[in-house]
């Protein structure tokens, strides 16, 4: 029994907290983290409900392996409805705060309510008590988690918070645990600031079991010897980080540039994956130091990085001098080629400042693209910057932007909205490249097809984790898939979304898949929980899942009309590479989408479906 | 000929798949509090250094126990505790100069590290080579002898 | 040497060790690892084999039996070694003639003469203390007594709230009576704790049921109702007592050294070989009065861990091996009823030294450390167990901490980590 099949469930509005078993009928239906939250949550709240109110929900989830010996098995979930897009949110984050979840005894904490005051969680165990927060509201992630851990006197909690950000109402603020690692998209640190819950921190020391060790010891070292052996998990990743994908990218034509003005960057080499393993010119240091992995990561994709410290950004604070979390792909990218910034130090001080504050280095990223676009265009003028001069490429602006985004100040507020509510808001809600109020990440759909409809029908708006066709159409993983046609993606772009459910369901991590079918990680699954696991029930309970997210986002009022792309992508056709002359084409692949998937030609999912899938 | 484990932490990402294999095969159970071996983090450095018993002759914890308690695998050198002996008096938790001895609560004994009867765990469980189980007299060692020398409230020249 | 073995309680040997709890029985065990042919005689002064009074509390809980507390458990270990354990209470050193004198008048020569003759406790001038009900905790002869008085919800009283008091009170509390400690300081493990951690274990020890006056004095002893004593305090309390264990310190044996010509204060004085003023004599354990490595002086450091390492360093010497000793670092740790507490060298602080503190009340957790430079001299704390020893390889080190001891100041539970960081281990 990988489950700790107990629940913590904190009242913030009224102070309290309480222990309560986990629905088991429920987890064998949607298995953990992911999957039972949205179902916990859709049981819970009204969709409709302001995410910002006290009517919201909040729920951290760890999956039945998290804390267990499976390769990656350290994850965890923060599900609510989300305050940059309204819609389902679920965003999982690695580093070690899960597996200290696990280990104190809960498969979730659900947090309701709003505290009267700022209040942090402290759970030791069967332990469980709200403190006053009041000397950490205002403060950074970092200087909370080091406080808290101080104060306890054991270096050894976890701690997961939000930053000033959050506070400030940044819509798309995180939570960020382990210094660097955050739950990072939609806005649900947002959603966890508007609570006045300032961090969760945790100590547990009960341990993890599994249902069937010697089979489970046996899939995992099976699993394991899968992910060494594999080009993509056994060294690419290890080595170069996500950021290997950056040249790959850009080469193909859907590396988005200047908020998707073109598909490729000049500047692309230049904050690459083999930009930081260059020396420096200053001090002869890469600006990587070394890889790191997450709890139980056999992988070790991590990036700990350094800044230069002769750099601007740096050069008169020596708090920055130390290592910290370097630039994944999406955070080099949006930093970067959507700005058309291409100084790889003023990238990896805007992502510390990311992790620093709690927020999203993709939507901000995207947002100052956007806020770019208005301000060559001349739809916005420096006095309304604050006097920021937001050119193209201009990183003094970025990385300003980046420390006033964190304090939630000036031109940052308004950064802060996000895209859409930004470029709305100066009349150009067409320069947002959004969908259901979510920047896109890191791949033009006009060079990788499939993108298009992933992120037109992701149920938590534009992202590419929840079904990253990029393997198939670029990686050739699990087979090759030509990216500049839009055939067979709707079944494509499915199978992913079901797969990656489950996946996001078990406590794995979703790198593993570069590897890993559903056939590698069933049989861990399987001997690690009590009941049936195969590879079809897996998928089963992906699509489940993927069809109550689906019905929860139509109840909070989205329809068929929010699957869609901006119109930039669907019709100004690329001017370079090898995407030249494309436009997505989501009008061939929608409609077929929503046959395979048992829905309406509205996109709603029929009784059939909903009924086969015991929704 | 006896081996140790050699520990190169330039090698190591932090993974605690060390941690999990040790304390499920000391505890039954998954639980990194209970491992005897630990990764530090040093995150401003971007270091990660597991830590254990270095089994040093010196054997502070060995000698410090008042009921006989630890005493020396003839075959890995490894000293090991005895929890039908342990009494959890705790002395040696602060007699071992390297802080690798703890206090069980949960059992009323103290863990350390025994070499898992000479097929450490740590080391098959981990991914990067950072911990490997090699013959004593392998280079790594010798600095932790040096330390463990210079950590002798005693003679240098006893042998 | 040539050494003859005599019979009975007569005799010589080129290494005579008096005493037979640590100090002695590591002693003459080092000495047969760097002595192999040399005649060691062991002798003991009460009737068991040789024991630990570090285990006495287990013995009462019940958690062992006697055998339990033996220093070595196999069966046949001293013949093994050969190394001859004999039975009696030396009376006195002629130091000319290379004798020891034993209560039944018989004579052992020596070569070399290590004396391990260990502590005794205070009895504190109190009258009434000679009450059949009256038991010190020190040997496995007081450890009977009390488990046939200390039954589950008899009323017990502990004079004595110091190091060895605590470490009984544990036994009493699991042994289930109802509980009175007296301590005259103003706090519990006054010479261990500052107020701070003093404070806590006193209020952990109150929640789980025991009554604990500090700044208190027994004034007297009387008879109470039926079999129970009643304890007079200075606070006009009368307190019932079916058991008074007095727990009032200890003091070296050292008695039977006068005029023996060889150098005694608090305890036998001895230098960094652990010889005494006798070229011929050494010392170890509680009875010595060592080379102190944080006050650079000598001191009596009756703990273990200095036992252990003061009777293999005199062994050594003895048997011509030169063996110098730093000096002895003050450390004990302590459960009282679940709350483990420790602490390390100079935990009070040094002149010129710096201090860090970090306590948090409601969790029962407490971190003391002591700077002096940037070189670790002393620690306390409560509600920790994980890598404290670090904490003595710190110290004992004099390890210069760098840019950890900012690091620690900030927050002073990262020990290990600074251990680490700093030790080059690795």
């Amino acid at each position: 029994m990988a489950w700790a099949r107990r629940i913590l469930r904190v009242n913030l509005t009224e102070g309290t907290c309480k222990h309560e078993p986990l629905n088991m009928e429920w987890a064998m239906k949607y298995l953990g983290q992911r999957g039972l939250a949205t179902k916990y949550l859709a049981e819970e709240i009204d969709p409709k409900v302001d995410p910002l109110s006290p009517d919201n929900k909040m729920i951290m989830a760890t999956g039945p392996l998290t804390g267990t010996a499976a390769s990656t098995a350290g994850r965890y979930s923060v599900i609510t409805k989300g305050a940059l897009t309204g819609a389902i949110a679920c965003s999982n984050s690695g580093g070690f705060f899960g597996n200290e979840m696990k280990n104190a005894g809960y498969d979730m904490i659900i947090f309701e309510g709003r505290s009267p005051k700022p209040v942090y969680l402290m759970v030791q165990d069967d332990d469980a008590r709200l403190m006053d927060a009041s000397g950490y509201w205002g403060k950074s992630v970092w200087d909370t988690e080091e406080g808290i851990k101080a104060a306890h006197g054991d270096p050894q909690i976890r701690v997961a918070s939000v930053g000033v950000s959050a506070e400030k109402g940044v819509l798309f603020a995180c939570v960020v645990n382990d210094m660097h690692r955050a739950a990072g998209r939609s806005g649900v640190g947002t959603v966890m600031a508007s609570k006045n819950l300032k961090a969760v921190a945790i100590r547990g020391t009960k341990g993890v079991n599994v249902d069937d060790y010697p089979a489970f010891a046996k899939a995992v070292t099976d699993g394991k010897a899968v992910l060494a052996e594999n080009a993509v998990t056994g060294q690419g990743l290890p080595a170069f980080g996500t950021q290997v994908l950056m040249n790959v990218i850009n080469e193909m034509g859907a590396l988005p540039t200047r908020n998707h003005t073109s598909v490729q960057f000049e500047g692309a080499k230049d904050i690459s994956a083999e930009a930081m393993a260059e020396p420096r010119r200053s001090d002869g240091k890469p600006n990587l130091v070394r890889n790191a992995a997450c709890f139980g990561c056999t992988i070790a994709c991590g990036r700990i990085s350094t800044i230069d410290r002769t750099h601007f950004t740096v050069a008169e604070r020596p708090q920055y001098h130390g290592a910290s979390g370097g630039l994944e792909y999406e955070a080099a990218w949006a930093l970067g080629a959507a700005t058309g910034v291409n100084d790889l130090d003023a990238l990896t001080f805007a992502n510390f400042i990311c992790n620093e504050q709690g927020f999203d280095p993709i939507s901000f990223g995207a947002t100052v693209g956007a806020a770019m676009e208005m301000y060559e265009t001349g739809v916005l003028t420096k006095e309304q910057t604050g006097g920021l001069e937001l050119n193209w490429g201009n990183a003094k602006a970025l990385t300003d932007l980046a420390e006033l985004t964190g304090r939630g100040e000036g031109f940052g507020a308004e950064i802060g909205l996000g895209s859409k509510r930004l470029c709305a808001k100066y009349g150009k809600p067409e320069l947002s490249m959004s969908v259901k109020g979510q920047e896109f990440p890191a791949y033009d759909s006009r060079g990788i097809q499939g993108m298009g409809l992933t992120y037109a029908t992701s149920n938590r708006g534009a992202c590419h984790l929840r079904s990253y066709t990029v393997s198939s159409e670029v990686l050739g993983i699990p087979e090759k898939t030509d990216p500049l046609v839009t055939e067979g993606k709707a079944g494509l772009v499915r199978a992913f979304q079901d797969a990656t459910a489950a996946v996001d369901s078990s406590g794995l991590c979703i790198f593993t898949t570069f590897a890993w079918t559903l056939e590698d990680i069933a049989p861990q699954v399987n001997a690690a929980c009590e009941g049936d696991w195969s590879a079809e029930k897996l998928l089963e309970a992906g699509e489940r899942t993927w069809n109550l997210e689906r019905q929860f986002n139509i109840d909070a009022g989205f329809s068929g009309a929010d699957d869609t792309l901006p119109s930039r992508l669907l019709k100004d056709a690329a001017k370079v590479g090898p995407a030249e002359g494309k436009v997505n084409g989501l009008d061939q692949m929608l409609p077929e989408y929503y046959e395979i998937r048992g829905w309406t030609a509205d996109g709603v999912p029929s009784n059939e479906t909903l009924s086969r899938l015991q929704l | 000929m006896q081996k140790s484990l050699n520990i190169d932490p330039g090698k190591c990402t932090g993974c605690l798949q060390c941690e999990l294999a040790c304390s499920y095969d000391n505890e039954g159970v998954f639980n990194p509090s209970k491992s005897r071996i630990k990764v530090f983090n040093f995150e401003t450095e971007g270091r990660f250094v597991p830590y254990t018993c270095t089994q040093c002759d010196e054997a502070w914890c060995m000698h410090a126990c008042p009921v006989d308690a630890i005493s020396v695998d003839a075959a890995t050198g490894a000293k090991v505790v005895s929890d039908a002996l342990c009494v959890g008096c705790k002395v040696c938790t602060i007699a071992c100069p390297f802080g690798t001895v703890n206090y069980n609560t949960a059992t009323g004994k103290v863990i350390k590290c025994d070499l898992c009867g000479g097929a450490p765990e740590c080391a098959k469980a981990c991914p990067t080579d950072a911990i490997t189980f090699v013959d004593a007299n392998w280079t790594g060692l010798e600095k932790m002898r040096a330390w463990a020398a210079r950590t002798d409230s005693g003679a240098t020249a006893s042998a | 040497m040539s050494d003859t073995l005599g019979s009975g309680s007569a005799g010589s040997a080129a290494h005579v060790i008096v005493g037979a709890g640590p100090a002695g029985v590591v002693a003459a065990e080092t000495l047969r690892k760097a002595d192999p042919d040399a005649a060691i005689v062991l002798i003991g002064n009460e009737g068991e084999p040789p024991y630990a009074r570090m285990a006495i509390p287990y013995f009462l809980t019940g958690n062992i039996d006697e055998q339990g507390t033996y220093l070595r458990k196999q069966a046949g270990h001293y013949e093994r070694l050969n190394i001859r354990y004999v039975q009696g209470a030396v009376t006195g050193v002629d130091t000319a003639a290379k004798t020891v004198t034993l209560a039944d008048g018989g004579t052992w020569g020596y070569g070399k003469l290590l004396l391990a003759t260990g502590a005794h406790p205070i009895r504190p001038p109190i009258p009434g203390l000679d009450r059949p009900q009256v038991h010190h905790c020190w040997t496995l002869a007081d450890a009977r007594r009390i488990v046939e008085l200390a039954t589950p919800g008899s009323h017990v009283v502990l004079l004595g709230a110091g190091f060895i008091g605590c470490i009984i009170l544990e036994s009493l509390f699991e042994r289930q009576v109802s509980l009175n400690v007296i301590e005259m300081g103003d706090r519990m493990v006054p010479r261990m704790m500052d107020e701070n951690a003093g404070g806590l274990i006193k209020r952990w020890c109150e929640g789980k049921g025991i009554a604990v006056h500090t700044s208190t004095r027994v004034t007297e002893v009387r008879d109470g109702d039926g079999e129970e004593l009643a304890v007079a305090l200075d606070n006009g309390q009368v307190v019932p007592a079916h058991l008074l264990v007095v727990a009032a310190g200890v003091r070296s044996n050292t008695e039977f050294l006068a005029g023996s010509g060889l150098k005694v204060d608090q305890g036998i004085l001895v230098d960094d070989t652990l010889r005494t003023s006798d070229p011929d004599v050494y010392a170890a354990g509680d009875c010595a009065q060592g080379p102190d490595l944080s006050t650079g002086g000598y001191s009596v450091h009756a703990v273990q861990p200095t036992s252990v390492d003061h009777g293999r360093i005199a062994a050594l010497n003895m048997a011509g091996r030169e063996a110098r000793y730093k000096g002895s670092l003050i450390m004990n740790v302590l459960d009282t009823a679940g709350l483990i507490s420790c602490s390390f060298g100079s935990w009070d602080g040094v002149e010129g030294g710096e201090s860090v503190t970090l306590l948090d009340d409601p969790a029962y957790r407490y971190t003391r450390l002591e700077f002096k430079g940037d070189v670790l001299v002393g620690a306390q704390c409560v509600g920790r167990t994980d890598h404290i020893g670090a904490l003595r390889g710190l110290i004992q080190n004099k390890v210069a901490l760098g840019p950890w001891k900012e690091r620690l100041r900030h927050d002073p539970n990262r020990i290990m980590d600074a251990y680490v960081a700093t030790s080059q281990v690795v």
